[in-house]
C-alpha cells in the first residue's frame, strides 16, 4: 500500500466534500464540454487523488533512476553529466547542400547528426530511375554512389560525431557506405558511432517506405544486428521507431503498443535465426518516440515504455544484462501536430512537445521548423528550432532534476493506464502470432486508419481544437519564406551518377551484386558483401535490384 | 435507368508514403455514399490514368506530401487527355504551396485542398462540380 491508512482515509472524505461543491458550481455554471479527453481520446478526470495509485508499489513499480523497472529514466545521474543530443534531421538536395548545412548545425552547437534521405533513395532507387521522376533531391538528400556519400560526411569527424540514418529498406547499402567511408578516412569500425533507422515493420505498418515482403525485410535486420554485435560495437543498428505510427493518426497508446511489440519481433528472430544471446546484442536496440501535443499524455507514454520495455527484456526473454533493459530513445516533436496556418504559432507547439520528450527523459531529441508543414526547413527556421532546445537545456531549469514529475497522483495513474492499455494491444498481437501476422491481417492498419479518422471527425466538428484551422482563424497571412529546391539538383545528380558508372570497373561490381545474390540465396549474412559492392561503387538501386530478385517485391494493400 | 453513384478514385502518385490524408479521404468519400477505390501508395502517373479509365472514375483525387505534385499530378492529367478520358474530373491535396496553385489548374487539375480544408468541404465540392462522365 503506497498511502497509510490515515491518508487513504482523509482523501476520501475530502474527495467526496469536493465531489460535491463540484456539483454545486456546475449547477450554476456547466463546463466548456461534456468529455475531456486526451488528443488520442483517452478520458482525463477532473481530479486525481492517492486513491487512483493506491495499489502501486513504490520500490516495484517507481523505483529510482538506472534500476528496474527504469520508469525514471536508464542514467542514475540524469542530464547533470551530459544533456539529451541536440539532433536535428537534415537533408536536402544534393550530398553537398547536405553537408553544408550540418556544418552549419555543428557551428550552431548541436551535437549529432541526422539524416533526411530523398524518396528514391529511402525506396531502393537511383535518380535516374522512371520512378523518381520530380523527387531527387525533393525530401531529403540524393545518394547513389559512395562518392555522394563520402561528399555527404567531408569534414566530419567520424570518430566523435555519432550520426543517424533515417534509412529503411537500403539500410544495409546506406550502412555499408558509412562503413566503407569510414575505412577509407582511416576509422576503425569500433570508433564509428550512430543510427540506422532499419525498422522495416513500422514501414508496413504505418511510413509505407517498403521494398521487399515483411519476412525477408525482418531477416535484413538481423543481419545488421549480428554484423554490429561483431564489428561495429557502438552502433544502432535499429530504431525501432513509434514516430510514424503516430503521424499516420494512431493514439498514444497505439504508437506505444505497436512500437514495442515490433520491438519483441526483432529480438524473436535475432534470437531465432541467428542463435544469438540476447544480452549480446540487446543492447543495442534503440527507439525513437514522436512527441505530440498533448503535454501529461506524452511524459507518460515515455515513462511507460520505459518500464514495459525493462519488464518484456527481464521476464519474457530472461536478459541478465541491466542495458538489455534499457529502453534509450530518441524524440521527435509532432510534424502533424503543425499547422500551415499561422505557421509562427508551431514554435509554441514545438516548445511545449520537446518540454514533454525532456521530461520523459529522452536521450536524444529532434525539435521541427516552424516552416516544416510547408516545406524543407529554412536555416532560420532550424535555427530556431535548435535554440528551443538549448534554451531548455540551460535556461529552464528543468534538466537540474530526474523525472520531477513522478509520483504526481495524476502521472503515475496515467502511467500505469497506458502501460495497461499496451499490454492488451501486445497480448491481441501475440495471439495473432506475432506481429509480421497482424501486419499481413491489416490489424495495426486498420486500427490506426480508425483512429486518425475519428481525429480528424473530431477537428471538423470542433471537438478537438486546432488554433488557426478551426479555431481562431485569422485571413491574415503570416509571410515566411519557403525553400524550394531547383529542379536543376535532379539533373545534375544524374551527370553524376553516370560519370560514377562510366569510369566504375563494371565487372569488379557484376561480382560483387552476384556475392550478394549468393549471401540473400544462402541465407548468409549480406553486409560484409554490401561494403565490398559499395567500394566497387556499385549503386544503392543495383544491391536493392539484388533483394527485389531473390525475395520479391511488396505492394501497398491500398487498405483504409 | 437505376441510380448510380459517383465514382471516385483517391490516388498516391511517386514515392511518397504520406498516406494519411489519402486514407482519411477514402474513408470519409465512402461515408458520403460514393463508390472509392483506393490506389495505395506509389503508384506511377500511367498506372493512375490507366486505373482510372478501366474502373470507369468520374474523379481522381491525387494525393501528394513530397513535393513531387508539380510533376505528377500534371502529367495524371496529360495521360487522361492522350487517352481520351479527360471528362475524368482530376483534383488534387497535399503540401502545396500557393504558388503552385496557377501552374496546376493551368495544367487541367479543377481543384487542389490543402492542410485544413474540412472533409465536408471536400465533399461539397464534389458534389457541386463532379457530374458522371457520359
Amino acid at each position: 500500500m503506497y498511502f497509510s491508512d490515515e491518508t487513504q482515509k482523509a482523501s476520501q472524505q475530502l474527495s467526496k466534500k469536493w465531489q460535491d461543491e463540484v456539483q454545486k458550481s456546475l449547477k450554476n455554471n456547466p463546463d466548456q464540454k461534456d468529455r475531456f479527453s486526451t488528443v488520442s481520446d483517452l478520458d482525463i478526470k477532473r481530479l486525481y487523488t492517492p486513491e487512483d495509485i493506491k495499489d502501486m508499489n513504490f520500490a516495484r513499480d517507481i523505483g529510482t533512476p538506472g534500476e528496474f523497472p527504469y520508469l525514471r529514466g536508464n542514467q542514475v545521474t540524469g542530464y547533470r553529466q551530459k544533456h539529451w543530443t541536440f539532433r536535428m534531421f537534415s537533408g536536402m538536395g544534393s550530398a553537398r547542400d547536405t553537408n553544408l548545412r550540418w556544418h552549419m548545425l555543428l557551428r550552431e552547437g548541436q551535437t549529432g547528426l541526422s539524416t533526411a534521405f530523398d524518396f528514391p533513395t529511402l525506396m531502393g532507387y537511383d535518380s535516374d530511375s522512371p520512378k523518381a521522376l520530380g523527387e531527387v533531391g525533393k525530401c531529403g538528400v540524393a545518394i547513389d554512389t559512395l562518392e555522394d556519400f563520402l561528399a555527404l560526411i567531408d569534414g566530419i569527424p567520424m570518430d566523435q560525431v555519432t550520426t543517424s540514418m533515417t534509412i529503411n529498406p537500403p539500410a544495409t547499402v546506406l550502412w555499408a557506405m558509412y562503413c566503407a567511408a569510414a575505412e577509407i578516412k582511416g576509422v576503425p569500425l569500433n570508433r564509428i558511432g550512430g543510427t540506422i533507422q532499419n525498422d522495416m515493420l513500422k514501414e508496413f505498418i504505418a511510413q509505407k517506405t517498403f521494398m521487399c515482403p515483411p519476412e525477408p525485410s525482418v531477416k535484413l535486420i538481423s543481419d545488421t544486428i549480428e554484423f554490429g554485435t561483431k564489428y561495429v560495437p557502438r552502433w544502432n543498428t535499429v530504431s525501432i521507431s513509434g514516430y510514424h505510427i503516430r503521424e499516420a493518426g494512431s493514439t498514444a497508446v497505439q504508437e506505444l503498443a505497436f512500437t514495442l511489440r515490433d520491438g519483441i519481433e526483432y529480438v524473436e528472430d535475432v534470437i531465432r535465426r541467428k542463435k544469438m544471446n540476447v544480452d549480446d546484442f540487446a543492447p543495442r536496440l534503440s527507439f525513437f518516440f514522436n512527441s505530440h501535443i498533448d503535454f501529461f499524455e506524452e511524459i507518460c507514454k515515455l515513462r511507460a515504455a520505459r518500464r514495459i520495455w525493462a519488464k518484456v527484456m527481464r521476464d519474457r526473454f530472461g536478459a541478465k544484462n541491466p542495458r538489455s533493459m534499457w529502453m534509450r530513445f530518441h524524440t521527435q516533436t509532432a510534424g502533424c501536430s503543425l499547422t500551415a496556418q499561422q505557421p509562427y504559432n508551431n514554435i509554441v507547439r514545438t516548445t511545449v512537445e520537446a518540454l514533454a520528450a525532456v521530461l520523459g527523459q529522452t536521450q536524444s531529441l529532434h525539435t521541427n521548423s516552424l516552416d516544416e508543414v510547408l516545406c524543407l526547413p529554412s536555416e532560420q527556421a532550424v535555427e530556431i528550432a535548435l535554440r528551443t532546445q538549448q534554451i531548455l537545456a540551460e535556461e529552464t531549469g528543468v534538466a537540474n532534476t530526474i523525472d520531477p514529475l513522478a509520483g504526481s497522483y495524476f502521472i503515475e495513474s496515467l502511467t500505469n493506464e497506458m502501460e495497461e492499455k499496451a499490454w492488451e494491444y501486445i497480448e491481441k498481437i501475440d495471439a495473432m502470432g506475432g506481429m509480421v501476422a497482424a501486419i499481413e491481417r491489416g490489424f495495426p492498419q486498420m486500427e490506426i486508419a480508425e483512429a486518425a479518422y475519428r481525429f480528424q471527425r473530431q477537428i471538423d466538428a470542433r471537438e478537438k481544437i486546432m488554433v488557426g484551422v478551426n479555431k481562431y482563424i485569422t485571413n491574415a497571412q503570416h509571410e515566411i519564406p519557403l525553400v524550394e529546391i531547383d529542379e536543376q539538383v535532379g539533373e545534375e545528380q544524374i551527370k553524376r551518377l553516370r560519370e560514377v558508372r562510366r569510369k566504375r570497373d563494371n565487372h569488379a561490381v557484376k561480382k560483387s551484386l552476384d556475392d550478394i545474390r549468393t549471401a540473400c540465396k544462402t541465407a548468409a549474412n549480406v553486409m560484409p558483401f554490401c561494403i565490398e559492392a559499395v567500394k566497387n561503387l556499385a549503386t544503392q538501386q543495383e544491391v536493392c535490384d539484388v533483394y527485389r530478385e531473390v525475395y520479391g517485391e511488396y505492394r501497398d494493400p491500398g487498405l483504409y | 435507368m437505376s441510380e448510380r453513384k459517383i465514382r471516385i478514385m483517391v490516388a498516391k502518385p511517386g514515392l511518397d508514403g504520406h498516406d494519411r490524408g489519402a486514407r482519411i479521404l477514402a474513408r470519409c468519400f465512402r461515408d458520403a455514399g460514393f463508390e472509392v477505390i483506393y490506389t495505395g501508395c506509389h503508384q506511377t502517373p500511367e498506372q493512375i490514368a490507366a486505373t482510372a479509365i478501366q474502373e470507369d472514375v468520374d474523379l481522381v483525387g491525387l494525393s501528394c506530401l513530397s513535393g513531387a505534385h508539380r510533376v505528377l499530378f500534371p502529367r495524371v492529367v496529360q495521360i487522361l487527355r492522350e487517352k481520351n478520358a479527360s471528362d475524368i474530373t482530376v483534383i488534387g491535396g497535399g503540401i502545396i504551396p500557393d504558388q503552385d496553385f496557377q501552374m496546376l489548374y493551368d495544367a487541367g487539375l479543377k481543384a487542389i485542398f490543402t492542410p485544413g480544408a474540412s472533409l465536408d468541404s471536400i465533399v461539397d465540392w464534389v458534389r457541386t462540380n463532379v457530374h458522371f462522365r457520359d
